[in-house]
């Protein structure tokens, strides 16, 4: 009975809600569309502070050069930032490694356009809480074995992938699982090297460059903390560019967005960044990495 | 004995003490088998940093846009959601579908639909809009539908003949309910308040995006400052989220959202997500004819369901459960503080506002920041998930306490506690914590995401290593237990007796209210 009466109500308030919807997704939808000015987002690797230091300071360089409004849009964690590039919400990303291997593997048409002088040859500090008793020492320290151990973010290649990949070299067949009596992901590289300092993690595995720039900045406890290992070296960090961009910013923006950033001299601009310029790369580049990745199952 | 039997010839089956001891038992065994190490070394140092700095907030450097956007993300995702949900709570009694619908849609955390949404809609208004949306219209629905069905239908059965739908609908039983559904929709905008602060964790623009940068960064002035702005936005919620305002809120909202930096390209994403992202990997453009495709599904699928689902379901019962008995315990303890026959006249407004305080706190950043000082253990996730229920849960009692009648001779101070008020409000209790115990665990779950090894903490590995699919089972996982746990809990409470029992934070009390 109160079936049949209920029914045309339905519809009417069903249309309505409908209208109610679109009129929200709607707006919230043109806001998005007022102006597409060029957006490009980093990986969240170290101090927030920091990272808006520097990506102010590439936007406003790269809007004198290019001509395009430039934004950049912070994000909480590494995934957040492939998700963006993927989705089309950035056009330009400065990845680590392995993030970049997997936006360029998720958004068809992506390339690396530029790397950091440094990072053909970066490496990973393990550091170690002075507790540990653990010292410096050239051959891999077998010694954090049963030890508690902290990588950085899940796909950071200095901070987890790079690091795992030594770990099951120097344990061949162990998982770090299996290794340490505890793995935790610290999220970014400053967080790292608070917790080993902190004595929260006897171990840890860190970016070379941010360790030098929270030294810098009178951050690390030497009395509390130190480096134990360097890692040989492997290519990580690169600016990476979709692959629609000429056909929206036109023709050859791609070889001038990674010329402009080629030219970058500025050391404002550059120090922040722990880099001392900028040069052209190629995926190709990365493919070490891809292996790596798929030897520790991070990539299938 | 005979004495009891013919006191209460139906005593329920568990009874109260039994079922107290077996929530107990799975508790203590829980609590023997997880992980409660302490790893920091100085928590003391850093809590008293902690507390410095909401003694010297650091209030100018509180964002007000980002007070704008989250109070705009609650009122219109709450707003969308309660609208849905009320059409839903139209054929909700009579349709499983509906019910099946809305069980699953508020089985899902809002911060899993938000991860789920922004791989679509990017870091954007419509992610924070529907990812409080859709949870909420799922919640909203169910408790508007016991709302309406709970109603008297008088005034329906004496309608003339021929009485449209909407008449009948507007006229005679509207009335009857609106102010209940009034209430509790006010009440759900405040929730909606803390999902959008939690959403921020994640990178939407709320003030939750703030405070994680200054919890993580140990700016502990500026948190302060954001945590205690928060406070005071919920605390005068009765003040400027009125009825009559709501209007304005709405408009006004709409024009604070925030405008997305970039656009990300909804229709390719949308078409890739459903298409392709969370279709398992062994069927991506396979014949489904092909036996082979099916064998390496499960292949695909074992692995999945052994190494991670089971013990992240594991881990996620027994942070639930430890949590739950200790939310018990913590409410049992606080009550007293906002019974005027307890705490006195000038004790019960002080344990309000510290109730009230606690209760706002949401517990995904109470966990990050025992995280912070404690290391990474179950500890910190027991903490929070207790600590916020248990003002919750306390809270609600305490109003109880004194609703009861008691007789003019009644004793005082812990005999009275002990031998009579919490005696007589044990049925409420139990009530309250069987109802909370599916809320306790979808927390659980995503309390993973900080550490701890519940199914939250898989989910983020599937959604770093790009493997939708995965996320996708984890997820479903994650709502099949929580649909479980929901169906076990109203089993327990029919059993008890106490299913008639008010168990919504909202719901005005009797006239003695005073709400």
């Amino acid at each position: 009975m109160i079936d049949a009466r209920l029914r045309p109500l339905r519809t009417r308030l069903l249309t309505a809600l409908f209208a109610v919807v679109q009129t929200v997704l709607g707006i919230a939808a043109a806001r998005a569309a007022d102006h597409p000015p060029f957006v490009f987002t980093g990986i969240p690797d170290q101090d927030e502070r920091r990272l808006v230091e520097r990506f102010g300071k590439v936007a406003s360089y790269l809007e004198a050069k290019l001509g395009v409004p430039v934004r950049y849009i912070p994000v909480k964690n590494y995934p957040a930032a492939v998700t963006a590039f993927t989705n089309g919400q950035v056009q330009l990303a400065w990845f680590g490694g392995f993030t970049g291997v997997q936006a360029r593997r998720a958004a068809s048409g992506a390339r690396a356009i530029a790397q950091g002088a440094e990072d053909a040859t970066f490496k990973t500090y393990l550091i170690a809480n002075i507790r540990t008793g653990l010292v410096s020492s050239k051959e891999f320290p077998k010694a954090i074995a049963g030890k508690t151990f902290t990588f950085g973010a899940r796909t950071s290649t200095s901070g987890r992938l790079m690091p795992e990949h030594f770990i099951r070299q120097a344990f061949p067949g162990q998982t770090p699982d299996q290794v340490f009596s505890r793995v935790g992901y610290s999220g970014d590289h400053s967080r790292t090297i608070q917790l080993v300092q902190s004595g929260a993690f006897d171990v840890g595995a860190v970016d070379y460059t941010v360790w030098d720039l929270e030294t810098k900045a009178g951050k690390v406890d030497a009395s509390a903390v130190s480096v134990i290992w360097e890692s040989p070296t492997y290519p990580d960090y690169q600016w990476t560019v979709r692959g629609d961009v000429d056909t929206v910013y036109g023709a050859g923006f791609t070889e001038r967005l990674t010329a402009a950033l080629v030219a970058i001299e500025d050391p404002a601009i550059l120090e922040p960044f722990g880099r001392s310029k900028f040069v052209p790369v190629t995926d190709a580049a990365y493919d070490p990495l891809i292996a790596v990745a798929k030897s520790t199952g991070l990539l299938d | 004995m005979s004495g009891l039997g013919r006191l209460s010839p139906h005593a329920p089956f568990p009874g109260y003490a039994a079922i107290s001891r077996w929530f107990a038992a799975v508790a203590l065994a829980a609590l023997l088998a997880a992980d409660l190490h302490v790893s920091s070394l100085q928590p003391w140092a850093e809590l008293r940093r902690l507390l410095a700095g909401f003694v010297q907030a650091d209030f100018p450097s509180v964002e007000a846009l980002s007070v704008a956007h989250t109070v705009a993300f609650a009122v219109l995702g709450v707003g969308l959601g309660a609208g849905s949900a009320f059409l839903l709570a139209i054929p909700f009694a009579r349709s499983r579908t509906v019910r099946g619908l809305c069980a699953f849609l508020r089985s899902v955390h809002e911060l899993f639909w938000a991860l789920l949404l922004i791989q679509v809609f990017g870091l954007s208004a419509t992610t924070g809009i529907l990812a409080i949306a859709l949870p909420y219209a799922g919640i909203c629905a169910k408790v508007y539908s016991e709302i309406i069905e709970e109603n008297d239908l008088a005034a329906l059965r004496v309608l003339p003949p021929g009485t449209g739908g909407a008449s009948a609908f507007f006229y005679a039983r509207l009335p009857d309910v609106a102010d209940k559904l009034r209430h509790y929709t006010l009440y759900r905008l405040e929730c909606g308040l803390r999902s959008t602060l939690v959403l921020g964790f994640i990178g939407l623009p709320t003030m939750g995006f703030h405070l994680e940068s200054a919890f993580r960064q140990g700016r502990y002035g500026e948190a302060g400052a954001l945590l205690l702005v928060f406070y005071v936005l919920i605390g005068t919620r009765r003040l400027w989220l009125r009825p009559l305002t709501l209007p304005f809120l709405a408009v006004a909202s709409l024009m604070a959202l925030p405008a997305t930096i970039g656009s990300p390209a909804i229709g390719a994403s949308l078409a890739r997500f459903l298409g392709h992202d969370i279709v398992p990997v062994p069927l991506r453009g396979a014949a489904f004819s092909d036996p082979d495709t099916w064998l390496r599904l499960w292949t695909w699928l074992r692995p999945i369901l052994t190494e991670q689902v089971g013990p992240g379901v594991l881990q996620t019962l027994m942070l639930a459960q430890i949590a739950l008995v200790a939310t018990a315990l913590g409410a049992l303890a606080l009550f007293p503080l906002v019974s005027r026959r307890f705490a006195g006249r000038i004790g019960q407004p002080l344990g309000r506002i510290l109730l009230v305080t606690v209760r706002s706190t949401p517990e995904y950043m109470l966990a990050y920041v025992a995280l912070l000082l404690l290391g990474p253990s179950m500890l910190p996730a027991i903490l929070a998930l207790s600590i916020h229920n248990a003002g919750i849960v306390g809270f609600l009692l305490g109003r109880h306490a004194d609703d009861l009648a008691y007789r003019p001779d009644a004793p005082r101070g812990l005999n009275l506690y002990a031998y009579e008020t919490v005696p007589r409000l044990y049925g409420q209790f139990l009530a309250y914590l069987l109802y909370r115990w599916e809320i306790i665990l979808r927390e659980s779950a995503i309390l993973g995401m900080l550490g701890v090894a519940t199914l939250g903490f898989y989910i983020d590995a599937a959604i770093s290593e790009l493997r939708l699919d995965v996320a996708v089972v984890l997820i479903a996982a994650t709502a099949l237990m929580t649909m479980a746990i929901d169906a076990l809990s109203r089993a327990l409470r029919r059993s008890l007796r106490i299913a008639d029992l008010p168990t919504r934070l909202s719901r005005p009390l009797g006239p003695s209210g005073g709400t």
